[in-house]
Order: C-alpha cells, then structure tokens, then sequence
C-alpha cells in the first residue's frame, strides 16, 4: 500500500515537474514576441525583413542544445573553464542565470564578451574590467568565429545540472585474489590425498603382517643381514663419493648466494607518491594514457642520467587533472589499496599548488623518491648513448615498466648482463654515411653482414671502466 | 634449507647487501644525492636539499643565450609580432622536431596538431586548440613565447626541451598549421 502511494507520489511530481517546464517556456516565447512586437511598433520598415529572417533562418531559436554545446565548450572553453570548478578562468555552470540575477547582464553581453573579451575591457565595461582584474588579467581567447546558435548551445550545457553519480555498481570479481585461493585449495587437496595414501599403506602393511602372524609364517628377519647404514659406513668408496657430491652441492649453493649479491633484481622500493607507471605509460586499450618515457624522463635523450622528472612536470598535467576518473580510483582501492586522489593531493602538497586559488603558494618539500637502478661506481653507463644514438627502446633494460603499477628492477644490471646484450644487439648502420667506411671494413675483418655492438669495440674493458 | 632461508631473508623494499661498498658508492658527488655544502662558514646546501634550480642569471654551456622577453600578457604579444626563428634552413631538423612534437606536444595537441591527442580523446584534458585557431592565430615568436613559458592551463617546457630544440619544435608546429590550413 505504501509502495503504491510512493510510486502515486512520484509520478505526479514528475507531472508537475513537466508542468513547471512547460510553463517556462511559454514565458520565454511570450518575451519573445513582446520583443519582435516592440520592433514591429517602432520600425515597421523592417518588418519584411524581420518576417523573412524568421522564416528562412531559425532566428527564435535561442533556445540552444546541450548536446552540441558540451562539443563546442570541450573543444573551445575547457582548456580554461570547468563548470563545477575554478580554473585558469572562473567555473561556468549556470553563468548566464547568475550573471542575470547578480550583473543584469544579458546574453548580448556575454556574446561580446566570447566574440572579444579584450574590446570590451577596452570599452570601459565596468564589470568586464573587473571580471579581467579578479583573474590576474589573463585575457581571453577571441572566439570571433562561434555563432549565435553555437553560443546559445554552450549556454544551454552551462545550464545543465550536475549529474550525481551513483557509486553502488555492481562488485567486480577479484580475479587475483580468487586465482590465490584457488591455487591454494589445489594444495590442500593433494597434501590431503598424499596423507590418505600414506595411513593407506600403513594400513595395508598392517594387515598384511597380521596375515603372516596368523599364519604362523615368520617375517623376513632383519639379523642375518647387516643394517644398510653400517653397510654403507664399511664401503668406503661410498662415502667418497657422497661426500663428494655434498661439497659439490653446498659449493653450489654457496656459490649462488654470493653472486646474487650486489644484484638489485626485483629491487621494488616504497615510494613517498605512489606513482603508477601503468595509468601513465600503459597503453590505451589497458586503461592507460600513452605517455612516451622521455616526455618524463626527458634528461635521458641528452645526459648520462635519466632524471626523476621534477614536479613541475607533473603539473603539467595534473594542473588539470585534480582527481582520477572514478573507475580508476575504484580499481586502485580494489586491487591495490591505494587512494590514487590521496595521491595527487600529495603532489599537491609537495609543489605548494592551492587548488582553491588556482596558485602556488611558494612552500614547496622535497619529494624522496628511492633511487631504484643503481650501477656501482666503478661501471660507466651513459643513457643518451643508448636511448639516442643506438635507439635502445627503454623496456630493453627497464622492463615492462608501462605495465607496472609498482616500480621494480627489472633486469640484474650484472656486467655478464651487459655483454650479453653487446654480443646480440645488431648496430643499426644504416644511412649513417658518416661511418659507412669504417663500417665496411669492421664488416669485411669480421666476415659478417651486420656488426654487433661487440665488434664495434663494446666488450673493451675501457668503455665502462676507468 | 638453506636454499629457503635465504629466499625467505630475501626483502624486495630493500636494497640488496654489497661485497665492498666503498667501491660502489660513490666519492664524488652524483646527480640527486643529498648534500652539505659548507663555503667559508656559510650553509650553502642543506642536508636534505637536492636537485637545485641552477643559480639565477648562469647560461648553459653551447651559447644559448637567456630569454629575454617577460612572462606577460606584453611579453606574449611583443614575441609574437617580432620574434623570429634563429634556426636557418640548413639547420631545421624536421624529422627530429617531429619526434620531439610527439613526445612532448602530441599527446594533447594530437599527431597532426588538430588539438585531438590522446589526453584528449580520453577527456583527461580537454580544450585542447587546433593550430589553426583563427581566434589565436599563433606565430612562430608566440609558439616560442608559449612554449618557454606556459600558456593558461599548459605548462613551460623550458626544462624538457633546450633551446635549439625548441626551435626544431616551433619549426615543426608552423609545418602542422600549415598543413591543417591547406
């Protein structure tokens, strides 16, 4: 009974919701003629003319299209203006109402205003002025080029109201974690059945030596032969060998753990920021952005050190971008606990980015990021050498690291690791004229089509240490 | 079992041991490490200081001389209507300001400066011109201006790209406005 009186309840407010609508529009085509009217009073000569317009171009219809207006503001006003939000010029959601009720500027105003900000501030428009003022004067962009229609349909995506989310989705499986249980419950299961197999055999070797006993048939006796530990103490060529075999083994293993260190494989550090190479580098179709290495490690082209990208790289982007998207921000609290909005507020923080004034406030903490690939001393490595001038992709070395939504070391960075790749990698000597002599004798003494790295003086002990 | 032990010691947060660190670490000074600098008594570095802006009015070794024209309003439009590329044809390197284009610029301003790259396209960053633009009508000195400094919501590429390269890149925007005109 009361679900039906909810369902009445709601329906007729829809009803009147309508109704309200309705009735607006009414009052604005009512204004509407009145204007047309008032025209018709004064100027009767332009009456043709008024008709004709009316009939062969839409000119009542100010009434614009959100649909087409989200377009025009995306490619137009976006880069400065968010509806909801300050940006490098103020947030547009319902500026024309508001500028009605707090200016009583109309929408001639704002269409100058949008045709040619700088004429109007020229022209001695006191809220234009003061408008300019309040954001530090940045001018705006002339958009000489929108029309009428083109205006009204941004106004109209203005005037929309905000969506509200809703954040009960359906709960998405967790495919690794239930991979996990998985896996484990298969190990369960087979500790359980070698268990049963052995009280099994326990059980058969039982009954069987009742069976004998019952028989009267006595077991195998154990005396006439010596135990196999003595037997095995007396041959002493036995015990060479096996002793042999357990110096071998732990020589093995010693030798194993000592060449394992120095080596950072794996190495993955905590970072201050969690920073998601992932979302960054990942490819599109993986959810990610596609952002080239070197547009962050831009000292890799021309210096020996790949640089951890100062913050100021970041804001490029994240001056913008102040929160994930929300599937994002759910898949990071899901799979790996993290809150990456949390994440960007800590940027923020660092670079001393107020995000209520749009500015910097000056009071900047450095961030401690932990140095990951680390070479020792005594080897040289140059990142320009390889990234530019051999065209080493990054993932050569560095792994998949556009996958990784935690850093780690990939590759052992071992000299034995180094020369490897030496030995392998074909130097491109292709349209390289510069070289193409030396080149065809390096290939003539070595009998080979395509020189390797190694043949062009890459396994020189001078090259990487000195 | 020692083999398990070992592993299980193992800790992936933390760096592995050296066999004689002061062969691996370095004497001299390296790029990021935290410093103390002490000249004549006076602190010049902090202990937790690293990464320092080079110190006001140095110049960077290959002649490039400091930018002398203001981050204004002034500024943007006294470079566009009189700065000018010091590159000769003989030095434009348009394949290469191409590959810069595209790391650096492409990824919101599209492949073909269009204003559709992929930031874009996936509404990272939105509002994104096209070259084009008849309202902005960009010029070699105000391509320049904008990239050194920053415009609006972008951001200065100054310390991404040096200057020579800048130009490369300027040189390059112009040949993507003009194929956009066409």
């Amino acid at each position: 009974m009361l679900f039906l009186h909810e369902i009445l309840q709601t329906f007729f407010s829809i009803a009147i919701m309508k109704k309200s609508y309705q009735s607006l529009e009414d009052n604005s085509t009512n204004n509407m003629i009145q204007v047309i009217y008032r025209q018709l009073a004064s100027k009767i000569p332009y009456l043709g003319l008024v008709i004709l317009l009316t009939f062969t171009t839409s000119l009542n219809a100010q009434e614009g299209d959100p649909a087409k207006g989200k377009a025009l503001f995306n490619t137009n006003c976006a880069s400065c203006h968010n509806l909801d939000r300050d940006m490098t010029g103020p947030k547009l959601r319902y500026v024309e109402s508001r500028l009605e009720e707090e200016q009583g500027l109309d929408r001639e105003w704002l269409t100058k205003w949008i045709r040619n900000s700088a004429g109007l501030i020229k022209s001695g428009d006191a809220y234009a002025n003061q408008v300019f003022n309040e954001w530090n004067q940045t001018p705006m962009t002339a958009f000489a080029a929108l029309e009428d229609q083109d205006i009204a349909d941004i106004l109209a995506w203005t005037a929309t109201d905000p969506i509200v989310t809703e954040d009960d989705g359906p709960d998405t499986p967790k495919e690794p974690v239930e991979g996990g249980i998985s896996n484990k419950l298969i190990l369960g299961a087979l500790a359980v059945l070698f268990a049963l197999l052995a009280m099994a055999l326990v059980l058969v070797r039982r009954t069987l030596n009742r069976f004998a006993e019952e028989k009267g048939i006595e077991a195998a006796s154990k005396d006439k032969s010596i135990s196999i530990w003595k037997a095995f103490v007396q041959n002493q060529f036995l015990v060479l060998v096996t002793a042999i075999f357990f110096l071998l083994a732990s020589a093995y293993f010693v030798y194993g753990y000592l060449s394992q260190i120095g080596t950072d494989q794996g190495y993955e550090p905590v970072q201050p920021i969690h920073y998601s190479h992932r979302i960054h580098a990942g490819a599109a179709e993986d959810g990610g952005n596609g952002i080239d290495c070197k547009y962050c490690h831009s000292s890799a082209r021309v210096s020996k050190h790949s640089g951890i990208p100062s913050l100021n790289i970041c804001m490029n982007c994240h001056k913008t971008i102040y929160q994930v998207s929300p599937e994002t921000q759910k898949q990071g609290l899901e799979e790996f606990g993290k809150d990456y909005n949390a994440e960007i507020q800590k940027l923020y923080k660092a670079v001393g980015w107020d995000e209520a004034t749009q500015s910097y406030t000056g009071e900047t903490e450095p961030v401690r990021w932990v140095r990951i690939h680390n070479l020792p001393d005594f080897a040289y490595f140059n990142h320009s050498q390889h990234v530019e001038v051999a065209g080493v992709q990054c993932q050569t070395c560095h792994g998949p690291v556009e996958t990784m939504e935690v850093m780690y070391q990939h590759a052992p960075l071992t000299m034995g690791w180094c020369i490897n790749c030496h030995r392998e990698t074909e130097v491109n000597v292709k349209d390289n004229a510069y070289y193409t002599k030396i080149h065809e004798q390096l290939s003539k003494k070595y009998g080979v089509d395509k020189l390797t790295a190694a043949q062009m003086g890459g396994l020189e002990c001078g090259k990487c240490h000195y | 079992m020692v083999f398990a032990s070992v592993v299980a010691c193992k800790n992936d947060t933390r760096p592995n041991y050296q066999f004689m660190p002061n062969m691996y670490e370095p004497v001299s000074y390296e790029a990021y490490q935290e410093a103390e600098i002490v000249v004549d008594g006076q602190q010049m570095l902090i202990e937790d200081m690293e990464a320092q802006l080079p110190a006001e009015g140095s110049i960077p070794r290959g002649g490039h001389m400091p930018f002398e024209i203001e981050n204004t309003n002034e500024g943007y439009i006294l470079a566009k209507e009189t700065l000018t590329n010091p590159l000769d044809s003989t030095q434009i390197d348009n394949p290469r300001g191409g590959r810069l284009y595209d790391i650096y610029c492409g990824i919101c301003h599209g492949k073909k400066g269009d204003g559709q790259g992929n930031l874009v396209k996936r509404e990272k960053i939105l509002g994104v011109p096209s070259y084009d633009d008849a309202g902005r009508a960009i010029t070699v000195g105000s391509i320049y201006h904008t990239i050194y400094y920053g415009k609006n919501s972008m951001g200065s590429y100054a310390n991404q790209l040096n200057e020579e390269e800048r130009w490369q890149v300027v040189d390059y925007v112009l040949k993507l406005k003009a194929d956009l005109e066409k």
